[in-house]
């Protein structure tokens, strides 16, 4: 019949032409000793470019760097076979021999100069380019203006291949924490001959290596590297990092067992994980933090007391237990609990809800005019339920009665703050890089500030910190900023993130480390 | 149509383009940005030139095949490829199942006017539309998925067309809906013609008279809502394909959107342009086969 003649050639057309370039199924396989992990789809996949947590995932399987953190968060050596200095300023660090990348070419001091030169340099525009900001020779590859004349850092001299000698502009004793951050780590020659196709299957040195290209959006595959001489070799057989569009997605496939491991159980889902899971649910505490900070450049904020009454009269317990189902825990600290350094105590009073204190020391400071505003990304819509809350608990305890919000697109939240355009206290947020108060307190001192604050002193304290020859004498000028910082608060902390993890029955060797991007040792896990 | 399609993305490239906020300084997020790799990125994306020079550039590269770079170096040309293969299967699977399940139900109410089988499609129907879409998508995802097991609860793992199945018969089910019920109207509107009486009393079947003659009448307004529903249907559903973890061009251009990616932005708006030409392209010629009034010349 013509109608429904030309009605079928239609559609036979358009399914064969959607089907043609059909890739198929691909489900991970059963028999073999591979298992799965939830991922969203990474930015990056070269170490030096990657700071969001779904690239370094992937490149914790694939890569090993200088240094290590052991359960505890101490640096201890990986692939370095010992890194020191004298003066915290000029560092020795020795390779361990007989290293190799996946290609089979060896792990030299050159592998480190040359992912680190890459990384510094301005021209490539890289995420982690700041990370290597203490290495003298830094500012002629990130010149104020115009191109670098120079490509790589004065600072890095490859004394033999098992050697490489770092030169800081300033001493910086907690450079082995660094070294075990997941950017630095190296990169085979062969990465530097075509950096875009190396990115889409990248040469590593660690435990596994690509099987098979970066399948965007789908999955990225990997297997046991046979060849691997590093102190972590894989138990399994390769990891699958599988590819969600969202977490609620990675849980449902969790729930269906169609994953092995899901990392970012979201806080919603987290009382019927917990049923589902049992003794198969991990909640592994964060380095993640959210801060309200305050915009000092603005007048009417510019009293410190105005600032601690509105930390007062912030019941974070409630908002945590209404908003992420009591997943996160409040805190007092600039610092996360897994950091060394760490006091449950030290902004005190000041972070502690007390409604009538808050109410007190909000008169004495002279109340606020006019309308609040506060400011949020449209990021997560987590985001505008605790600032409702927020917004309540501050109509409430300390009479601001004209509130308003001001939800700012994502891609121009930032943008807007370091501009100084912050119309009120906003949300900050800060994941962390490595274990070390000094990653939590620098951004809060250093020149330009976001928030407006004037951080001589407390970055004064850093520097201290930094050339201390002994941890303790560090950690002790750390606490001394943190005090500093918490005194004047251009920021409260408000809580620490948790993680909330799953993994199916299939797989063993499990064990939690709030230190390593995967929250487990993906070497150290096993498939029945 | 080559003019609309200059024009159109002319207009996205302009709106894009020229709207304020800055992508660059959100690539780093909370993490520090040095103003050297800042000016380094955006003369790489030529954001530093003045918006008629890059347009010129995207022009050029697109005279070459190349739509351009995302934000984080990948070709927008690869993007669009990969995404777009799992949008149209997806989309395909929904039009097959509205199509021959809305207008076979469409019949089957049409002919029997009233009775119960009429009441059950009418009604069914407006239920189907009244609830939202990702209401049956979670439970669909839920009682079929996860507790039948019947079909796959998400991703591609099981290619075409098992993994898009289920969501495609969600996606398809809301304008199933409306063409059961469009066939329906159009079917017993079309019964009460003089030619149906005078096929009938010549001694034809009820049958032959339906399918040789009314029918094709009837569906002039159903190819009109197919044809225009396969170019929305294959301009990605970003609900559906984000429950059903579908990596779709709906999922990726609410992203390029949401960081400020033009040229992704752009690439997919123009890609989605296309579509829709070509669709309404479809049903004008449709129209010429249907009905022998309405001929080119």
């Amino acid at each position: 019949m013509k109608v429904k003649g030309m009605l079928v050639g239609v559609v036979a057309v358009a399914m064969a032409a959607s089907v043609s370039a059909c890739g198929g199924g691909g489900g991970s396989d059963s028999k073999s000793k591979t298992f799965t992990f939830a991922n969203i789809e990474p930015e990056h996949l070269i170490p030096g470019n990657t700071n969001d947590a779904y690239g370094l995932n992937v490149e914790t399987a694939l890569f090993d760097t200088l240094m290590a953190l052991d359960a505890s968060g101490k640096p201890v050596p990986q692939d370095a076979a010992s890194v020191e200095s004298p003066d915290q300023k000029v560092w020795t660090i020795k390779i361990k021999p007989g290293l190799t990348f996946h290609n089979g070419e060896p792990v030299t001091a050159q592998s480190f100069a040359d992912a680190w030169n890459a990384t510094a340099d301005a021209t490539n525009g890289w995420g982690n380019n700041y990370y290597l900001s203490t290495i003298e020779g830094y500012d002629d590859l990130n010149p104020e203006s115009g191109k670098p004349k120079t490509h790589t850092l004065k600072g890095l001299k490859v004394v033999d291949p098992q050697t490489l000698q770092v030169t800081l502009k300033q001493p910086f004793s907690q450079l082995p924490y660094v070294l075990a951050f997941i950017g630095t780590a190296p990169m085979p020659k062969a990465a530097f001959t075509d950096l875009k196709a190396y990115e889409q299957k990248p040469i590593g040195n660690g435990p596994f290596m690509m099987d098979g290209s970066w399948e965007h959006n789908r999955q990225i595959k990997t297997k046991k590297y046979d060849g691997y001489k590093g102190p972590r070799p894989a138990k399994s057989a390769g990891v699958v990092f599988k590819t969600y569009a969202s977490r609620d997605a990675a849980y449902t496939d969790l729930r269906a067992g169609n994953v092995d491991f899901d990392t970012q159980i979201p806080a919603a889902k987290v009382p019927e994980a917990k049923r589902f899971l049992g003794d198969r649910f991990l909640s592994v505490p964060s380095g993640t933090m959210d801060f309200l900070e305050f915009p000092l450049y603005d007048p009417a904020f510019k009293n410190p007391d105005l600032r601690k009454a509105i930390s007062m009269a912030i019941d974070r317990q409630a908002i945590v237990n209404a908003v992420y189902n009591g997943t996160f825990k409040p805190t007092g600290s600039l610092l996360a609990p897994i950091v060394p350094g760490y006091r449950a105590t030290a902004c005190g009073e000041a972070c502690t809800y007390n409604p009538q204190a808050a109410k007190q020391l909000f008169d004495k400071a002279g109340g606020f005019k006019g309308t609040m505003h506060l400011m949020f990304s449209n990021a997560d819509p987590t985001y505008e339920q605790w600032m409702t809350d927020v917004a309540n608990q501050l109509k409430q305890n300390l009479g601001i009665s004209n509130i308003t919000f001001d939800k700012v697109q994502a891609s121009d939240y930032i943008g807007r703050l370091i501009d100084h355009k912050g119309t009120g206290p906003y949300r900050s947020n800060w994941t962390m890089d490595y274990p070390s108060p000094e990653d939590y307190l620098t951004p809060r001192c250093s020149k330009p500030s976001r928030s407006g604050y004037d951080g001589t002193a407390c970055e004064a304290l850093i520097m201290k910190a930094n050339a201390a020859k002994t941890p303790q004498e560090a950690q002790q000028y750390y606490q001394q900023a943190e005090d500093l910082v918490l005194k004047d608060m251009p920021l409260t902390p408000l809580w620490n993130w948790q993680d909330q993890a799953g993994h199916s029955s299939h797989i063993g060797g499990v064990h939690a480390d709030p230190y390593v991007t995967t929250l487990v040792h993906l070497d150290q896990v096993t498939v029945k | 149509m080559v003019p609309v399609l200059i024009g159109t993305t002319l207009l996205i490239y302009l709106a894009v383009f020229a709207l304020p906020g800055d992508p660059i300084r959100a690539l780093g997020g909370d993490k520090p940005m040095p103003p050297a790799v800042y000016a380094s990125l955006r003369h790489h994306y030529h954001l530093d030139q003045p918006l008629i020079v890059q347009y010129g550039h995207y022009l050029w590269g697109l005279v070459h095949g190349d739509f351009g770079e995302t934000l984080n170096g990948q070709s927008v040309g690869d993007v669009m490829k990969t995404d777009w293969a799992v949008t149209a299967r997806l989309g395909v699977t929904a039009w097959i199942f509205e199509l021959v399940v809305g207008i076979a139900l469409g019949v089957w109410a049409g002919r029997r006017k009233g009775g119960v089988v009429d009441t059950l499609v009418l009604s069914g129907t407006t239920l189907v539309i009244a609830v939202p879409t990702f209401v049956l998508a979670y439970c669909a995802q839920l009682i079929f998925g996860l507790k039948l097991g019947w079909f796959p609860t998400a991703g591609t793992d099981d290619g075409w067309p098992y993994s898009y199945l289920l969501p495609g018969i969600v996606l398809g089910s809301a304008s199933l809906a409306y063409i059961a019920r469009l066939t329906r109207t159009s079917l017993v509107e079309n019964f009460r013609a003089d030619y149906v009486r005078t096929a009938v009393a010549k001694g034809l079947t009820r049958r032959r008279v339906l399918v040789r003659h009314t029918l094709r009448n009837s569906l002039i307004p159903v190819v009109t809502y197919l044809g225009v529903d396969l170019g929305h249907l294959m301009a990605g559903a970003i609900v559906i394909e984000g429950i059903f973890n579908l990596p779709g061009i709906g999922g990726q251009i609410f992203t390029a959107i949401q960081i400020k990616d033009g040229p992704t932005v752009v690439g997919i708006a123009t890609l989605l342009v296309l579509v829709y030409l070509f669709a309404n392209l479809v049903v004008d010629l449709l129209y010429g086969v249907l009905d022998p009034r309405i001929r080119y010349e």
